[in-house]
């Protein structure tokens, strides 16, 4: 019965934790409860994934409403793995968040911390695991509205207009995607993905359909932050708390590439989009751009979080794409790459919440000296680098193996020689970085700081080691992207 | 502004009605048009428009921090329950043909309990975001 249940468990135990945090009203309560939620959700996603590829797709019709009519959560191999990449890296975060938290919000808010963290976590799994295009809307606003609070507790006050910022555009993404599925069900009259994906094609050419496809679009690479719609993502990232950096960095920008994956790829899947209109160009366009206007600015900045966003919106590049590719490998990489960098990217930016909480601030001048005060922490930083390169034995280095590979299947070899050089920018920027950390005398709070606590060491290392296992041992990840993408390619789910 | 008399006392002669307005659209929403969301806000109008006329303390003497908090919650979990319920009972989340002997029955609490869990939220998220911007305590 139980195993039944899953996929709205999956929602319901995170969303049911948030007003219980709410009520008990007690940080170390509130923390506790959001730590065993956590990793029971990583349980249910991993034998959901499990079951979705042992037995093919799920499908859980709330309230015993048969599916167009009811809402219906439908899980094949793309949302599984999603869904196991987001509670996965929920899970960790958790664990890191306490000692972070401690540090970073003022205990009469701290429970508020953990309802938010609940119900940006509901949102985000929720967006993947429903099938039901306004249910996504629902959910993206239930992550949506919970990132802002979670950002603005940062406790530098320029948090405040980060979150406004986040808030203005992310709303305008937002309302964007519901103005898209409210033309979509002006044509169809439905809006179960399946259901649309099967009257899609025979309206497919009509102008209200191909507006629906452009603001979808928009909206969704908005909250994706795909250059030049990436305005909000460097400060919201910088003045977060840590643990929300963390968390956003390596969920939220994934789920909205999922969604946009979903709506190109199972929606608009029987129409080819990306022949047909200039989806493709433009987005294929704007990954490039995104690729070498991350990099390069990333490589002039002193705020080392600063650049960990910045180079997040050159990663987001690579998976578009990817994505843009439309050929099996060049999806595979596009998935793959979501659950890579964001176990990259978590464990660089838990590697600077870590020196936060040791010396108050991750400006290069002041990290200066600190790899041999904090070795573990530097050392898990230097390894995330690496990844970010693409180095082999990391997974930077399969996501890039198998984009450059896609690439090269389509005969288009000058984008593969950009994905090289803009792996070179990579090297530039982490060098700056490993060079001062390293090959200088510490100063300042540097020149007095420790190593961080267990408790912030043990989770950033438990994601390194996943960068460097999946990056040794890929098949398992392999396997499941090449196969939620065949899902894809192969005429929608 | 409870120094104008016309607006205090039609104000304090109002406040009732728009309570059982609020509660009659809340009960009538599983017969006709009304439901949670709007009673909520009707209900929660009540107390802006107290807080208006009277001031944010005295408002809040009447809806406590704790107490909105709470309702915030328990309105989330009375929906989120209920859901469960119908879980427990043998039908898939939030199914109400399972909650009572008859299907018509179960769809008829269902839906009345979702909706009053809808309305508590509502008015407790109302009530909570005016006096927030109103006054100075959160």
């Amino acid at each position: 019965m139980i195993a039944h249940h899953l996929p709205i468990l999956q929602i319901i135990i995170p969303l049911m934790s948030a007003p219980i945090c709410l009520v008990l009203r007690h940080a170390r309560i509130a923390w506790v409860l959001s730590l065993a939620v956590s990793w029971i959700c990583l349980v249910i996603s991993v034998s959901l994934l499990v079951k979705v590829l042992d037995g093919g797709a799920i499908s859980y019709e709330l309230g015993d409403w048969a599916a167009p009519w009811g809402i219906e959560y439908h899980i094949d191999t793309l949302n599984a793995f999603v869904l196991v990449i987001v509670t996965a890296v929920g899970a960790v975060v958790m664990l890191y968040a306490k000692a972070s938290v401690e540090a970073e919000v003022p205990e009469e808010r701290r429970y508020l911390f953990y309802t938010m963290l609940m119900l940006c976590l509901t949102g985000l799994l929720g967006i993947t695991i429903t099938g039901d295009a306004f249910n996504l809307f629902v959910f993206l606003e239930i992550s949506s509205l919970s990132s802002y609070v979670l950002i603005s507790m940062g406790r530098d006050r320029r948090a405040l207009t980060a979150a406004y910022r986040y808030l203005i555009l992310g709303t305008v993404g937002a309302t964007f995607y519901i103005i898209g599925v409210g033309l979509m069900y002006m044509m169809t009259g439905t809006l179960n993905f399946a259901d649309l994906a099967t009257l899609i094609p025979s309206v497919a050419d009509t102008r209200t359909i191909q507006v629906a496809l452009g603001f979808l679009t928009v909206g969704l690479c908005l909250k994706l932050a795909l250059f030049p719609l990436h305005m909000w993502l460097p400060n919201a990232y910088v003045y977060a708390p840590s643990a929300v950096t963390v968390f956003l960095a390596s969920t939220a920008t994934k789920v909205a590439v999922y969604a946009l994956i979903r709506v190109i790829f199972t929606i608009f899947g029987a129409v080819d989009i990306l022949d047909i209109v200039q989806v493709r160009n433009l987005l294929m366009t704007m990954a490039i751009i995104a690729m070498f206007f991350g990099s390069i600015v990333a490589i002039y900045q002193m705020n080392v979080k600063r650049m960990l966003a910045y180079s997040s919106i050159a990663q987001i590049g690579y998976m578009i794409l990817g994505v843009s590719l439309d050929t099996l490998t060049g999806v595979a990489a596009g998935i793959i790459h979501l659950f890579n960098h964001a176990m990259m990217k978590g464990s660089l930016f838990m590697a600077l919440g870590a020196v936060i909480y040791q010396i108050g601030s991750v400006h290069l001048d002041d990290m200066a000296g600190l790899g041999r005060k904090m070795p573990l922490t530097m050392a898990a930083f230097v390894v995330g680098g690496l990844s970010l390169i693409g180095v082999p034995l990391t997974v930077g280095f399969i996501s890039k193996w198998y984009l450059i590979q896609a690439v090269l299947e389509r005969g288009w070899w000058p984008i593969a020689i950009i994905i090289i050089t803009t792996s070179l920018l990579a090297v530039i920027y982490v060098w700056r970085v490993v060079e001062i950390i390293y090959f200088r005398a510490p100063s300042g709070a540097a020149a007095v700081a420790t190593e961080a606590p267990v408790s912030l060491v043990v989770p950033t290392w438990i994601l390194i080691g996943a960068t460097l296992y999946f990056g040794i041992d890929a098949t398992t990840t392999l396997d499941v992207a090449i196969a939620a993408a065949r899902a894809l390619i192969g005429g929608g789910s | 502004m409870s120094h104008l008399v016309i607006l205090r006392i039609v104000s304090k002669f109002l406040i009732p009605f728009i309570f059982i307005f609020a509660l009659y659209v809340q009960w009538h929403g599983d017969f006709g048009p009304g439901g949670g969301f709007q009673a909520g806000v009707i209900f929660s109008s009540g107390f802006i428009l107290y807080a208006l006329i009277f001031g944010v303390s005295l408002t809040r003497q009447a809806a406590p921090a704790w107490l909105t908090r709470a309702a915030l919650a328990i309105g989330v979990l009375l929906y989120s329950g209920v859901g469960v319920a119908g879980m427990v009972m043998g039908g898939n989340f939030l199914s109400y043909s399972v909650l009572a002997d008859e299907p018509t029955h179960g769809q008829h609490l269902g839906i009345l309990l979702v909706e009053l869990g809808v309305g508590i939220t509502v008015a407790a998220a109302m009530i909570t975001i005016f006096l927030t911007f109103a006054g100075k305590d959160r």
